[in-house]
């Protein structure tokens, strides 16, 4: 007994000290967001905390984060819609309507390739694309392109959920004439509504956090809170304070979806990849 | 079940997979024929459109020849080795941890979360902060155990290794959180039944956890190799590929010769072949995986 309770310890210090690591550069930064150039400069631990960082970044005529911050809230918030609806329509219809074999397995592996390929890989021909249509610099392009980056990770993962709804219930449904809109209203999307919710609070996030295909498909008028934080670091006379102040903004979903929904994004993220 | 329904579903088996298919036609497949036809072209934008001029297969011919290209695949194969077997190691062995203690999981879990979540851009912004060699919290934390500062980022022979280190802390929450969950999936009871035979803590390491774990170690290492060649936020904020090219990695160099240099052609060359080799590899690894879990 005496041995399990030390070696208990023992793991506890070395998690503790783990989540310290991953917590610290975190922690810190939100210290910073709050020094003064000054202090931030000569590494001040004791220093008077303010809000001028903040209010450099958001009433500034300089800056346009506010901006950018509700670019990238309605850009994030249209392509997870989309991903959410596309994605479950898709996965119904691939594995319970039927098709022959190859269709599934083709779907699947398309999704899969492409989830794991470089973004920035794709970014040349859509920016050609979207260019010669006119399209560059829209909103319209940045929701279509996180729509197609997010689309087979919504796919695949819907299709892990959508394999767990038992299949009597839908033939029950059937046989009391139940037409397939119907079924898909009451039955597939409520019965997958946790995976669902697991799959759009992911997606969001990941939309929310994307930058390579924003930062070559945005102008100033459309860019997003990531490429606002990329030209904080790159002025000639960076202001680490207010791109701290950004920084920290910036994560405010990924710490609410974090403290709100844990366990759903846990479910999101490894249900692809045990089963 | 009545022939009226059994058309519906039909029809509604169209309908429910359209947008799906739309999207990856228009938005994968075009562009992918799109990179194909613009590798074999120069392309100018004249006023508001492409002018397109035929350039054969020079831009793949010029590829063997470009020392950023050599120095991108480098640099990218020491950084995908270098960060993912750290973050394979601290991974399991963190899970490993974790598995074994009852109290305080959960709380664990929500922290390893953190850095999954939060933009790679602001990643780099955070650690190019703290490796910052005037003001930075490492050298101040050098400076206060009495050891001299560097210049993290900016000295040719360790940039590329502090920015493998900023990789391992935004991954390795991820390789833990897939290992815990294909060790909570294991039967509890070949676990009790070692400690019954009164094997040590190293003995059931050595032949029971891991030969179980194989699979889910396997598959996780191989996917976290090919994910790591979409690393780019970071090095786009960290160091821009520098100094000279010792942290160029080849999405960066894609996206330099492409956007940069505006050279399209020769960028879609570029991109053409690295996602020729990535997806052979995510098919192999794809193939190998399922076999992998049908043989165990």
């Amino acid at each position: 007994m005496e041995r399990i309770r030390a070696s208990s310890l023992g793991i506890h210090s070395v998690l503790a000290l783990c989540a310290l690591v991953v917590i610290f550069p975190v922690a810190w930064i939100g210290v910073a967001a709050f020094k003064t150039q000054i202090d931030l400069l000569t590494g001040k631990v004791l220093f008077q905390p303010t809000w001028a960082n903040f209010d450099e970044l958001l009433f500034s005529r300089s800056s346009d984060y506010l901006a950018n911050f509700l670019n990238s809230l309605g850009v994030a918030t249209a392509s997870t819609i989309a991903v959410a609806i596309f994605s479950t329509l898709a996965a119904y219809s691939l594995h319970r309507l039927r098709w022959p074999k190859w269709v599934p397995a083709t779907v699947l592996l398309w999704s899969a390739v492409f989830h794991m390929l470089p973004p920035i890989t794709m970014v040349g021909p859509w920016y050609l694309m979207f260019r010669s249509v006119g399209m560059d610099n829209t909103y319209s392009c940045l929701i279509l392109t996180n729509l197609a980056l997010n689309l087979p990770v919504g796919v695949w993962l819907m299709s892990v959920f959508v394999r767990e709804i038992p299949i009597e219930l839908e033939e029950a449904a059937r046989v009391d004439g139940c037409t397939t809109p119907q079924m898909l209203l009451r039955i597939v999307f409520p019965l997958v509504m946790p995976g669902l919710a697991a799959v759009s609070i992911l997606v969001f996030v990941f939309s929310w956090n994307e930058f390579a295909v924003a930062l070559n498909l945005t102008a100033k008028q459309t860019a997003t809170v990531p490429v606002a934080i990329a030209k904080f670091a790159q002025e000639y006379e960076i202001k680490h304070g207010v791109m701290a102040a950004g920084a920290v903004l910036s994560a405010i979903p990924a710490i609410a979806v974090l403290l709100l929904a844990q366990r759903h994004i846990v479910k999101g993220l490894t249900a692809g990849a045990v089963k | 079940m009545d022939a009226h329904l059994l058309g519906d579903a039909r029809r509604w088996r169209y309908y429910a997979l359209a947008p799906a298919v739309a999207v990856y036609l228009l938005l994968t497949a075009l562009p992918l024929a799109n990179l194909v036809a613009m590798s074999l072209h120069d392309i100018r934008w004249q006023g508001g459109s492409a002018d397109w001029q035929f350039s054969g297969i020079r831009h793949f011919a010029e590829l063997g020849g470009d020392q950023l290209i050599r120095a991108g695949i480098a640099n990218t194969v020491v950084f995908a080795i270098g960060a993912v077997t750290c973050e394979m190691l601290i991974g399991f062995f963190l899970a490993l941890f974790t598995s074994r203690v009852v109290t305080g999981r959960v709380a664990y879990r929500t922290i390893f979360l953190l850095p999954i979540l939060i933009p790679g851009i602001v990643i780099g912004a955070i650690w190019k902060l703290m490796y910052n060699p005037d003001f930075g919290v490492i050298n101040q934390l050098l400076s206060l155990a009495g050891l001299p500062g560097r210049d993290w980022l900016g000295e040719k022979n360790l940039a590329l290794a502090s920015v493998i280190v900023v990789d391992i802390w935004h991954w390795t929450p991820f390789v833990f959180l897939l290992l815990l969950a294909a060790l909570e999936s294991l039967p509890q009871d070949v676990f009790e039944a070692t400690r019954v035979d009164g094997a040590t803590a190293w003995q059931e390491l050595r032949y029971v956890t891991l030969p179980m774990m194989w699979p889910a170690i396997a598959v996780t290492l191989l996917f976290r190799l090919i994910v790591s060649f979409k690393v780019f936020d970071e090095v786009y904020l960290l160091t821009g590929g520098g100094p000279g090219t010792a942290t160029e990695v080849v999405s960066f160099t894609i996206y330099r010769r492409f956007f940069t240099e505006d050279r399209m052609g020769y960028g879609s060359a570029i991109s053409l072949v690295t996602l020729f080799v990535l997806a052979l590899l995510i098919v192999l690894a794809l193939y190998g995986s399922r076999r992998f879990s049908k043989e165990t």
